[in-house]
């Protein structure tokens, strides 16, 4: 039965190993630059100077200038977005499905294997390779991405905090967290492919869903695995960076957050009453000829607060044995399901 | 003696239809059994039953004394061509034969690569680029080097020309003389199980019309010409299976545990081939539809 499962994804071995192999020259390449410009600015020893925040800018700053640099950063992000969703679709979709299209598993099922061997040795063998693959990647792109993943834990502007590495868009794509992905996707794979019995279907089936939780999981789930920190300070006049006057009475408030690292669920200022607050707009603020500035000045005389909600830098391993853990666990209540449904309704 | 397949009050629906119902048989070992119906009788469904790959809705299954697929053990004695005999089509000859080999307790490598020689096949051609009839026989090869003690074949020989067909059943019929292996295999077609088989099974409308060895079925049945009379009583131990009347003569196809000696009938033995049309066309008229299979008569 090993013998079965690799020989008909060996195919799919050698293609993934080629693809990981390219990835990792890549990454080796333009990662040991990156180590060594990491070394020179820095950074690691900033803490004995007390002077972390300005460089880290100057080397974020000089990590941007490289050409490839943010590409890279950005794409290795999306690939191991990707990945999961190749292993889910290509791996797992077919697995069974394949099969029952094409008649082959009444081959496969008059050997002498039982059919819960059958599935349990392939999709132990592909759960494994699936887990090294994007184990391997995510080892990779968490070593090549270190250094500016270290930079952006003491940066605090806005574009900064969309960022790091405990920031929605990153956060699945470092650590453990993409071997739970890549595991659920497969499994979405395969419960897909024994549910739909059909290849195509599967796979798209397969892409839909994983999607799904792509989108869903840290907009509705993530934030609430460890409840948030919150932090009520009084507003920081020369933090606010964003002013809006809809019309002559209301007025909104947006100040940075000033918590590096973290990942900011909500950030509100809240007017002295302890309700959010919109307004009323002051004269300054409203006015074509005075400055920002003045304008900044106006509201600090408000007494206004800033209300905000947020994980803390120092979470991003908990969140991501949680995340690996969570998905991990839904893999194998699929898995289970199609073992199930591959005894007793598969017939 | 012992019953390689054993049902009682066997039963398959999907959804609403019943692709075969209350299915009571006792197939004797060392024989080669053919299963013959029209197609969408029930024939893959019981097969696929005995091999395990579908679970009864109703009643019990056993084959060779276990319930079919319920352990490896089980799955090494019966071996299984399915219909349109698939194979892995990117997998090479050889790779099919490792397979085997991997997957199977008892496999006989010397078989396998013996049969694979005389049929000359390419060790290093894939799967999907076999003709029809060597597909057959590559999955053939398969399922006798696993050295079942039942060998289970669906439609064999129904998508090969006729060449192939007779080379399939020639190596069936040479199997049996060498192994000691029983065999059940279904056809829509009476010419190809005339010719190997010496049990037969007639499926329709999703029920078994009649089982028995040919020699039992042929010392049972009768074809009987007579005067067209449709008012003679006909004596009580005929079973009536089919009543053909055409201008002045009737025609008659009894099933009956006595000699027919009635000067009236002129009895002539009956061929396998109508006994078994007259049992499909029976069903066929039972489910009150025209019979099916005159077009193939």
């Amino acid at each position: 039965m090993i013998w079965l499962t690799w020989r008909q994804f060996r195919a799919q071995t050698i293609v993934t190993s080629a693809a990981l192999a390219v990835v990792g020259v890549v990454l080796a390449a333009t990662g040991l630059h990156l180590m060594h410009l990491f070394d020179a600015s820095g950074v690691a020893t900033c803490h004995a100077h007390g002077n972390c925040a300005t460089l880290a800018d100057k080397f974020i700053n000089l990590f941007k200038a490289g050409a490839a640099n943010s590409s890279l950063f950005y794409g290795s992000i999306g690939v191991l977005y990707l990945a999961p969703a190749l292993i889910g679709v290509f791996w797992g979709a077919p697995l069974v499905a394949r099969e029952i299209e094409a008649g082959t598993f009444r081959l496969a099922w008059n050997q002498s294997v039982t059919r819960t061997r059958w599935l349990a040795v392939k999709l132990g063998l592909t759960g494994l390779a699936a887990m090294a693959t994007a184990g391997m990647l995510s080892l990779a792109v968490t070593w090549w991405a270190g250094p500016i993943d270290q930079a952006l834990q003491f940066n605090s502007s806005p574009e900064g905090a969309g960022l790091t590495r405990l920031a929605p868009e990153v956060f699945g794509a470092r650590g453990i967290a993409p071997v739970g992905y890549a595991v659920l996707a497969l499994a979405i794979g395969v419960t897909a492919g024994v549910l739909i019995r059909r290849t195509i279907p599967a796979m798209a089936t397969t892409l839909a869903a994983y999607a799904g939780v792509l989108l869903a999981w840290p907009n509705w789930i993530r934030p609430h695995l460890i409840t948030p920190l919150r932090s009520i300070v009084p507003l920081n006049p020369a933090a606010i960076n964003g002013v809006m006057t809809p019309n002559n009475t209301q007025m909104t408030v947006i100040a940075a957050a000033n918590k590096p690292g973290a990942w900011i669920i909500s950030n509100q200022t809240i007017a002295p009453s302890g309700h959010l607050f919109t307004g009323p707009a002051t004269q300054a603020c409203l006015s074509r000829t005075a400055s920002f500035q003045a304008c900044q000045a106006s509201i600090g005389r408000l007494h206004l607060r800033q209300l905000i909600s947020y994980q803390p830098a120092s979470r991003f391993w908990a969140f991501q044995w949680y995340e690996a853990g969570i998905f991990l666990t839904l893999a194998l209540a699929l898995a289970g399901f199609c073992f199930w449904w591959i005894r007793r309704r598969l017939t | 003696m012992t019953a390689i397949l054993h049902s009682r009050a066997l039963g398959k629906r999907y959804r609403q239809r019943w692709a075969l119902s209350d299915c009571t048989l006792q197939i004797p070992e060392g024989r080669v059994v053919g299963l013959v119906g029209p197609n969408g009788a029930g024939k893959t469904t019981l097969l696929h039953l005995a091999t395990g790959l579908l679970a009864p809705t109703s009643g019990t299954i056993e084959v060779l004394g276990q319930v079919p697929a319920a352990s490896p053990a089980q799955l090494a004695k019966v071996g299984f061509v399915a219909q349109d005999t698939p194979t892995y089509p990117s997998l090479t000859v050889a790779d099919h034969l490792t397979l085997g080999a991997h997957m199977n307790p008892h496999w006989d490598g010397d078989l396998a690569s013996h049969r694979i020689r005389q049929l000359r096949l390419d060790l290093r051609q894939k799967a999907g680029r076999l003709s029809g009839g060597q597909r057959a026989q590559l999955a053939l090869t398969l399922a006798l080097a696993k050295r079942p003690e039942l060998l289970i074949l669906d439609e064999p020989v129904a998508s090969l020309d006729p060449l192939a067909r007779r080379e399939f059943l020639q190596v069936l019929t040479e199997v049996t003389a060498e192994q000691e292996l029983s065999i059940v295999l279904s056809s829509h077609l009476v010419s190809d199980l005339e010719r190997v088989c010496d049990y037969l099974i007639v499926l329709a409308g999703s029920r078994v019309q009649v089982a028995g060895s040919v020699d039992e079925l042929q010392a049972s049945h009768y074809q009987l010409t007579g005067p067209r009379n449709d008012h003679a009583a006909l004596p009580a131990s005929w079973l009536v299976i089919a009543d053909n009347h055409t201008d002045g003569q009737r025609t008659l196809v009894v099933r009956t545990d006595r000699r027919v000696i009635d000067p009236a009938w002129t009895t002539s033995p009956i061929a396998m081939e109508d006994l078994v049309l007259a049992y499909m066309s029976q069903a066929a008229l039972a489910a009150g539809r025209q019979p099916l299979l005159e077009a193939q008569s």
